[in-house]
């Protein structure tokens, strides 16, 4: 089965991060992603700019409205997302615990997957 | 990272929302931020064994508020409130308290926060001293480094700005629309200054002051949280990010200074850069162009090509046309004027500067703009001169050095070497 671990977090807590401390948690993670991978298990992962980027269409009107920010004004953002392949929940919540070690704070929320397109698109950061 | 550092950062990043509420209700600059700091040491002692709070903004608010109205009573010598009541009922207090700072009384008091740090009376320096005090949190140590003042000048520094602004009175009263636009603008003007403030630093001073920049693109996020659909604060965000995303690539290992056309791009910061066109594309659908959105548009044309000899000049030129058009100023027409030699040569160029001279004679970059277009013109000797002007005006040692190399070129073919 295939889950989606949504990441939320503080944005204000992690946008002040200094680059070192940001550097620090990326790395614990990567050890992570490492054994996810070296598993086969793991698919796209996704680090979201700050919601302040964000745009959100409601298409409960005709036309459809733009609104700036993000859809939910929560106290704790969706700042990004795994795909990883599990056996089931208690799979899942093995790697969101892994991750929340190395990279404390904030939630997870595992979400099964029902469709899924893998992409060709080629990794990017920025641009 | 420990517990302890999760800590700090829930505390940083809660400070300007729960120091504005704070200050609405005890209407005293001082009493809050001793009422912030009370909550902090609370915090401290209380989140290790508890873990954090739902929402830590909510719980140092009112931890901040009982405490301090708890000590005020005992002073006054009143029956004190018993310790519990601090603590007990806090979840529902919080829900509570949450529901009213969804509002837009929430948003007013940030902006009122920053507002009280851009008194006219106060000088740039003392605006910005003053925001990354009581708004940032950074300590007048870390303050007196970044500005390269010793810490008892930056202290008093910052007492005399707080003292004026204590003075002057806050403005409690909930804004109309145009104060709050008039103040939007007041404080975007305020973060600009606190970002040029670091992003002018000379290489040995970039590491200390690009924490300034950071700061400043913190706060110009935080104030788009609280008013997303302004389109001039989408626009000073992108265009921080934008200068910002440079910043590993402008100086060299010996401290020079690297023009854009020269940098290596690969340096420049994606991340920082995909942010601030993302800012501008949101900015642009409010059809409501203004100064900052148009100099963040300049900065995406040069973000947005790999190589500098695909830069749309004749669109840069035309954007800063539009910008002398928003808010007319001599330096404008001179950055119009370096965008006008790419495209229409050095002699068009030149025709739009020496008008300036007047305006702009004590200006470092008029100088060494003039003289590489006199430079270009094969008039060595008047460019010289321009250059030599330049040096003396210069700044920091790698605007100095800058210019010493066209100098020293324009000696070693006249074999003055």
């Amino acid at each position: 089965m295939l889950y989606a671990i949504l990441c939320y977090h503080s944005e204000a807590v992690v946008g002040g991060w200094s680059k070192a401390e940001d550097d620090a948690v990326m790395e614990k993670l990567d050890v992570v992603h490492q054994k996810l991978t070296a598993e086969g298990r793991l698919g796209p992962v996704a680090r979201l700019l700050p919601t302040s980027a964000a745009t959100t269409l409601r298409k409960d009107s005709d036309p459809p409205l733009v609104l700036d920010g993000p859809f939910a004004e929560t106290k704790e953002q969706l700042l990004g997302f795994y795909i990883v392949d599990c056996e089931g929940l208690d799979q899942a919540l093995e790697v969101a615990r892994d991750l929340g070690r190395a990279n404390p704070g904030g939630a997870y929320e595992l979400r099964p997957i029902g469709v899924f397109y893998p992409s060709a698109l080629p990794p990017a950061e920025g641009r | 990272m420990s517990d302890l550092a999760w800590i700090d950062g829930a505390l940083a990043a809660a400070r300007p929302q729960a120091l504005a509420a704070l200050l609405r209700y005890f209407r005293d600059l001082d009493v809050a931020e001793e009422a912030f700091q009370e909550a902090s040491l609370r915090a401290l002692r209380n989140w290790p064994d508890k873990g954090p709070p739902r929402d830590p903004t909510a719980w140092l608010i009112l931890v901040g508020r009982n405490a301090t109205l708890d000590s005020v009573r005992r002073r006054s010598r009143e029956a004190p409130l018993p310790q519990e009541v601090l603590i007990s009922d806090l979840e529902d207090a919080e829900a509570d308290l949450v529901e009213r700072l969804d509002g837009a009384d929430y948003r007013d008091d940030v902006l009122r926060l920053l507002f009280i740090c851009c008194h006219p009376d106060l000088p740039a320096t003392q605006q910005i001293a003053l925001a990354l005090r009581i708004v940032c949190g950074l300590s007048v140590a870390e303050i007196a480094r970044a500005f390269l003042v010793s810490d008892s000048a930056m202290e008093q520094r910052i007492t005399r700005a707080k003292a004026k602004v204590a003075k002057a009175g806050s403005p409690f009263e909930t804004p109309g629309a145009i104060e709050r636009a008039e103040r939007l603008a007041a404080v975007a003007a305020m973060i600009y200054l606190l970002f040029n403030e670091g992003y002018s630093a000379s290489s040995g001073e970039a590491p200390l002051r690009s924490g300034l920049c950071d700061e400043a693109i913190r706060l110009g996020r935080l104030l788009l949280r609280l008013f997303p659909a302004e389109a001039e604060i989408m626009g000073l965000t992108a265009l921080m990010l934008l200068q910002h995303a440079r910043a590993e690539a402008r100086f060299d290992a010996a401290g020079d200074i690297i023009l854009m056309e020269d940098q290596d791009r690969t340096r420049w910061n994606g991340r920082m850069i995909a942010e601030g066109l993302a800012l501008i594309d949101k900015a642009v659908r409010h059809r409501v162009p203004g100064p900052y959105q148009i100099q963040a548009a300049i900065a995406a044309l040069h973000s947005r090509v790999p190589r500098a000899e695909d830069t749309d000049w004749p669109q840069i030129a035309g954007l800063y046309q539009a910008l002398e058009h928003h808010m007319p100023s001599p330096v404008v027409t001179l950055n119009r004027a370096v965008a006008v030699s790419k495209t229409e040569g050095p002699a068009a160029a030149l025709d739009l500067i020496e008008p300036l001279a007047h305006r702009l004679g004590a200006y470092f970059h008029f100088h060494g703009v003039r003289g590489a277009m006199l430079l270009k013109l094969e008039r060595k000797a008047e460019a010289r001169e321009a250059f030599d002007r330049a040096i003396a005006l210069a700044r920091t040692p790698a605007e100095a050095a800058h210019i010493r190399q066209h100098i020293d070129r324009l000696r070693v073919e006249a074999g003055e070497a």
